[in-house]
C-alpha cells in the first residue's frame, strides 16, 4: 500500500505549530521556577525538534532524537532532580539582575551565527532527492566515509562508561 | 500461505474513504484530516475492546491458576464484568489530593494512554494491514514507548506521595535498564532481517514452513526470543518485575493517588502495552501474520494472544524479584548475554551459516 501523499499545506501548518511548541517550552525550560517542571517542557521542546525532523523526511533521525533525548538524557536529569533533597518544594529563581543584558549579548551572538550560516550555506541546501531507504544509506555512510568519527565516537563513549563505572564504584579498603 | 479472505480490507476501506472524500472536492487538508481521524478512531476502538478482554482473560487465568473460579456472575462466565467495571469507573468521582502538582497530575496518565497507543502506527495486523509500514518501523516503536516512562514519572511525582514517587523512580529505573538487553535481542533480528520496517521483517520469515520464523534460528533466535520476552515483562512492569507497583511496600506505586477515569486509563494502558510487546514478540519472532489455510489477521491475533498467556503464566506463578537482585540480573546478565547473542548473530551471518 502506498502511503496516502501529505499535501503541502499540512506540511506548513506542521510546521508553525511544531516552531510555537518549540520556542514556547524552551522559554519555559529557562524561565520556570520549578525545575522538576523545566525538566518536562525540556522533553516537550526535545520531542518538538523530533517533529521537524520528520516533516524534513528524517525519520530516523527523529526516532533517534526521541529515544536518546527523551529516553535517556531528559530522564537522567530528572533522576537527578527527584534524588537531589530539597530540590521538590523550592522555587528557583533563574534570573538576577543582569538578565536583560544577557538577553542581549546572547541576541548578538545568536543573530551573528545565523547570518553567518544563511550567508555561507548555498541555497537550496539539499541538491538531490533523499535515498528511498535513508536508514540504509545512513548505514552505509557510517561504515565507509564516515568510518573514522565513527570509531572516535565509539571509543570516547566507552572511555565515558567507564569513566562513570569508576565513580560510582564503592572504594575497597 | 495465501490468506483465503482478500488482503488488506481494512486498509481498502479508508483508501475508499479518502478516495469519496477527495471526489466531494474538500481541500486536501480536511480530507487527511477526516481520513487519518477516521483510522485513528477505528484503532482506538479495537484496542480498547482487546484491552478489556485481555482484563479479563487475566483475571480468569489467575483465579484457574489459584484454584478460584474468578468473575462468572456477569453475563456466561463474567465475560461483560470488564465493560461492567470500565461504565463503574467512568462514574466514579475524580479525587485529587489537595497538594498534588496540578499540571503534571492531569497529564500524566493521559501521556501514558496516547505514548501505549502510539506504537500501533507499526504493528502488521495482517497481509496489509498496517497503519505506515515506516521504514523505521522497531525504532519508533522503541522511541514512543519511552514516553511512558516520562508519564509513570511524572504520576509519581505529580501525586506528591512518597509511595508514589518511589514507584516512578523504581519503574524508570527498570525500564531504562531492561530497554537496553530489550533492543540489543531486537538488534539480531533487525540484523538478519535487513530492515528496520515491520513489513519486511515479516516478509523476511516467509516460505519454509515455521522454519524461517525468528524463534527456530538456532542458536541465536530462540535466546533472543527469550531475552526478548524476559524484558518485555520487565518492561510493561509485570511479576516477577513488578517492584514499581510491589502491593506490599508501596501501596500501588505510581497510580496510587489515581482515582476514577484517570486510573483506568493507566490500568488500561497497562494491557495495550502487554499486548504491544506479545504483537512485536510475534512480528520479530514468530513469523508475524505468516500461516496457512485462515486468514492473516486471525494468525497474528492467535499468535499474539499465545504470547500474552505466556506473560500472563510468569505474573501469576512467579515470585517478585528485590530491587538489587533486578538490576543486577539486568545488567551482569543479560546485557552480556545478549551483546554475546548479537555478535554470534553477525558472525554467522558474515559466514553465511544460517538459511
Amino acid at each position: 500500500m502506498e502511503p496516502v501523499a501529505v499535501a503541502e499545506p499540512t506540511v506548513g501548518i506542521a510546521f508553525w505549530i511544531l516552531a510555537a511548541i518549540i520556542l514556547m517550552s524552551a522559554f519555559m525550560v529557562v524561565s520556570l521556577r520549578n525545575i522538576f517542571h523545566c525538566a518536562l517542557f525540556l522533553i516537550l521542546c526535545l520531542f518538538a525538534v523530533a517533529g521537524i525532523f520528520v516533516l524534513l523526511n528524517a525519520e530516523f533521525l527523529a526516532a533517534v532524537q526521541v529515544l536518546i533525548y527523551v529516553g535517556a538524557v531528559s530522564i537522567l536529569i530528572i533522576f537527578a532532580v527527584m534524588l537531589t533533597s530539597d530540590l521538590a518544594s523550592k522555587k528557583i529563581l533563574q534570573t538576577n539582575e543582569n538578565a536583560l543584558v544577557a538577553f542581549f549579548v546572547c541576541l548578538v551572538f545568536a543573530m551573528g551565527a545565523l547570518v553567518l550560516v544563511v550567508n555561507t550555506s548555498i541555497w537550496p541546501y539539499a541538491t538531490q532527492m533523499l535515498p528511498e531507504d535513508n536508514v540504509a544509506a545512513i548505514g552505509k555512510l557510517m561504515m565507509t566515509d564516515f568510518m573514522l568519527p565513527f570509531e572516535v565516537v565509539s571509543i570516547l563513549m566507552l572511555a565515558a562508561l567507564i569513566g562513570a563505572i569508576m565513580l560510582a564504584r564503592e572504594e575497597r579498603a | 500461505m495465501s490468506p483465503i479472505l482478500a488482503s488488506g480490507e481494512l486498509i481498502l476501506v479508508f483508501r475508499w474513504l479518502h478516495e469519496k472524500l477527495v471526489s466531494t472536492g474538500l481541500s486536501p487538508l480536511w480530507v487527511e484530516l477526516i481520513t487519518y481521524t477516521v483510522l485513528a478512531v477505528g484503532m482506538f476502538a479495537l484496542l480498547a475492546v482487546i484491552a478489556l478482554f485481555l482484563v479479563w482473560w487475566e483475571r480468569k487465568i489467575s483465579a484457574h491458576i489459584q484454584q478460584r473460579f474468578g468473575p462468572m456472575r456477569v453475563g456466561w462466565h463474567g465475560w461483560y464484568q470488564t465493560i461492567m467495571d470500565a461504565i463503574k469507573l467512568l462514574q466514579k468521582e475524580d479525587v485529587r489530593v489537595d497538594t498534588r502538582d496540578r499540571g503534571v497530575f492531569f497529564w500524566a496518565p493521559v501521556i501514558c494512554f496516547v505514548a501505549a497507543f502510539a506504537a500501533y502506527v507499526v504493528i502488521p495486523f495482517g497481509d496489509g494491514l498496517i497503519v505506515a509500514d515506516l521504514n523505521i518501523g522497531i525504532l519508533y516503536v522503541m522511541a514512543v514507548t519511552t514516553f511512558t516512562i516520562i508519564s509513570l514519572l511524572m504520576a509519581g511525582w505529580g501525586s506528591n506521595n512518597k509511595y508514589a514517587l518511589l514507584g516512578g523512580m523504581r519503574s524508570a529505573a527498570q525500564v531504562v535498564s531492561y530497554e537496553v538487553p530489550m533492543i540489543l535481542s531486537i538488534l539480531t533480528v533487525v540484523l538478519f532481517a535487513g530492515s528496520l520496517s515491520m513489513g519486511q521483517i515479516v516478509a523476511s520469515q516467509q516460505g519454509h514452513g515455521i522454519f524461517n520464523w525468528f524463534i527456530f534460528r538456532v542458536p541465536f533466535g530462540p535466546l533472543a526470543f527469550i531475552t526478548y520476552l524476559i524484558t518485555a515483562t520487565a518492561e510493561s512492569n509485570r511479576t516477577p518485575f513488578d517492584i514499581p507497583e510491589a502491593e506490599q511496600e508501596l501501596v500501588a506505586g505510581y497510580n496510587v493517588e489515581y482515582s476514577g477515569m484517570k486510573f483506568a486509563m493507566f490500568f488500561l494502558a497497562e494491557f495495550v502495552n502487554m499486548f504491544t510487546v506479545s504483537a512485536i514478540a510475534t512480528t520479530l519472532f514468530l513469523g508475524g501474520w505468516n500461516g496457512p489455510f485462515m486468514p492473516s489477521w486471525i494468525w497474528f491475533l492467535l499468535k499474539t494472544l499465545g504470547v500474552v498467556f505466556i506473560l500472563m503464566i510468569f505474573r501469576w506463578t512467579f515470585p517478585r524479584l528485590r530491587v538489587d537482585q533486578l538490576m543486577e540480573f539486568a545488567w551482569k546478565f543479560l546485557v552480556p548475554l545478549t551483546f554475546a547473542n548479537l555478535i554470534l548473530a553477525a558472525w554467522m551471518k558474515y559466514a553465511k551459516w544460517y538459511w
